[in-house]
């Protein structure tokens, strides 16, 4: 079993190795640095108040402050029932419009590329742009929907300004924006289907109602818990939008997990409080995660 | 008497499948278009809601030349942060997914790593931003574009592994086993042999992690200060002065998504794996 090339294989073997080694060695040190040093930073930031004066950084050790804050802060319980809507209702809806869709479009003949392509666009504007652009759609004197309904003959609507809608605003703008990329994920399921099996249940007499909740729904099933599961995680980023619509007003009518930790952050300064919230935050996130991992395993060993 | 009537049941559901398309299109496109419309208005024809009114480029003249804009500063900054992110992405992001895919890494290796760049994928980013703060603060990196780089680098870094991972597994083992074979040492082969065949996963990442970087908002807005910031937080205070310009906001918003719209007419047919990336795989 001699080789031709028998004496550079150590050579080529060391290379090898260190190509191996020090090929997924930057991305380790990205994501050690720039993630998980932060993290742990946030777990002794969580027990610290952090104060700067002149300019330096000064760290007390007060585990107890910061769950006091806590308790004080009359924000957090609005905020957490505000986002528990907003992922809710915006999710839901997303869900079903995004299925609609994928179905409709997978029917057709011709126009899928284009209609992609379409879909493609909300995800890839910034969501800056998307915000600046609702919020002037949504003004009081002159924005579109007001304008909708005053051709309608009735009185305009104060779409973010009255503490009943503007959450319901804020998810609008959601739906908008994300409807697609739930659609994309979908689009690809239904693109997938077994066609036999359609056809067969087709030949079988099966009805269009019959097919679609019978064959096509469970078959989609698996993508569509993945789809709705994965955005509602992804739903607790939202800060963009909501920032620029409606800032969290009036009151805190509408401010979301990821703004209220902002505005503890870099409004009112507690660096110690905010890492508090934000190691309750990421807890909850991969206590999320985890089991939407093992469902998704599940459905993809199937 | 109708044409529906006439008309068989297939091609009544084409029909209604057409008019779903359409209506998809106008709620897709249609706020682009009114912006677009208002941001060629002046004042008084954006007050009043017309839609007959002379067009203007005086809002786009005073969003991009007015000394009192910092327009042209942010696109300056969004593209070198958005340019040497995305570069830095690239190569560490192919490195690390080949790595992964080609050698035979530990299972807790593969599966930590993997693990861990989708959890951070999906956690809130405002809950690091304040110990990038901190970091940055002592490092003497806060306000720069360094800062917004760095962290921009780790924010697309997941995306980018996954999508570089999904088009390695799709290379036959054989070629490179062949180039091997050969002669070929592993860092040439992964040069010259298996590089060139992932060229639109590249393309993808890269327009995604370029498009990423240039949209990103939250960090920006806390890392940097005036003179370093970026389009979207530009964009943002036009929305947020005292005595709002709606045209110039409007005007703002549109130039804003140019890049974004660019790199999709180039990228398009490469992108969609990436978008959905993490949930699917």
């Amino acid at each position: 079993m001699t080789r031709p090339r028998a004496p550079r294989r150590g050579i080529v073997e060391a290379l090898n190795t260190s190509f191996r080694h020090w090929s997924l060695l930057p991305a380790v040190l990205v994501f050690a640095l720039l993630t998980a040093y932060p993290i742990v930073n946030l777990l002794r930031m969580a027990v610290s108040t952090i104060e700067f004066r002149d300019g330096r950084e000064i760290w007390t050790f007060t585990p107890l402050r910061n769950w006091d804050l806590l308790l004080a802060d009359t924000a957090l319980g609005p905020v957490v029932f505000n986002t528990l809507v907003f992922v809710v209702v915006a999710v839901a809806t997303e869900v079903v419009a995004g299925l609609a869709l994928a179905l409709l479009i997978g029917g057709l003949t011709r126009g899928k590329a284009l209609m992609r392509t379409l879909m493609i666009i909300p995800i890839l504007v910034p969501p800056v742009a998307i915000g600046s652009m609702f919020k002037l759609m949504f003004n009081h004197d002159f924005g579109f929907f007001n304008q909708l309904l005053s051709y309608a003959g009735m009185p305009p609507v104060s779409w973010l300004g009255s503490t009943s809608l503007a959450l319901l605003s804020v998810i609008l703008v959601d739906v908008w924006h994300w409807v697609p990329f739930i659609f994309l994920i979908l689009f690809a399921a239904v693109e997938g289907l077994p066609k036999e099996v359609l056809e067969a249940a087709r030949v079988d007499g099966a009805t269009r109602g019959q097919l679609l909740r019978r064959v096509t729904l469970p078959l989609l099933l698996p993508a569509l818990t993945v789809a709705l599961v994965f955005r509602s995680i992804l739903a607790f980023k939202t800060f963009d939008e909501v920032y620029l619509l409606t800032g969290g007003g009036p009151g805190t009518s509408s401010e979301l997990l990821s703004l209220h930790l902002y505005k503890v952050f870099f409004e009112q300064n507690q660096l110690g409080y905010g890492a508090l919230l934000s190691v309750f935050t990421i807890t909850g996130v991969l206590a999320l995660l985890v089991p939407a991992r093992w469902l998704t395993r599940r459905w993809a060993l199937q | 008497m109708s044409i529906m009537m006439k008309m068989s049941a297939a091609s009544r559901a084409a029909l209604l499948g057409w008019m779903m398309l359409g209506l998809a299109l106008v709620i897709v496109v249609g706020p682009f278009l009114w912006i677009a419309v208002a941001s060629f208005k002046q004042p008084i024809a954006i007050l009043s809601g017309t839609w007959s009114f002379t067009p203007t480029l005086d809002n786009y003249a005073d969003v991009l030349l007015s000394k009192r804009s910092d327009f042209l500063a942010g696109v300056r900054n969004s593209l070198t942060v958005a340019t040497v992110s995305t570069t830095l992405v690239l190569v560490v992001g192919t490195l690390a997914a080949y790595s992964l895919h080609r050698f035979a890494w530990a299972r807790w290796v593969t599966l930590g790593f993997l693990g861990w760049t989708l959890a951070f994928h999906m956690i809130p980013v405002l809950t690091l931003v304040g110990p990038w703060y901190l970091a940055f603060k002592q490092l003497g990196l806060y306000d720069t574009r360094a800062a917004l780089i760095l962290t921009h680098v780790s924010i697309n870094l997941p995306m980018a592994v996954w999508l570089m991972m999904s088009f390695f597994r799709d290379i036959p083992p054989e070629i490179e086993q062949a180039a091997l074979v050969d002669g070929c040492h592993p860092l040439s082969a992964f040069w010259r042999v298996v590089l060139p065949l992932v060229v639109p996963g590249l393309i993808a990442a890269g327009v995604l992690s370029f498009v990423f970087s240039w949209n990103e908002f939250s960090i920006a807005l806390n890392l940097v200060s005036q003179t370093n910031a970026t389009v979207p937080v530009v964009v943002a205070k036009f929305a947020q002065d005292y005595e709002i310009q709606h045209g110039q906001m409007a005007a703002a918003s549109i130039l804003a998504t140019i890049p974004a719209l660019v790199l999709m007419v180039f990228g398009q047919r490469f992108i969609v794996q990436g978008l959905t990336m993490g949930s699917v795989k």
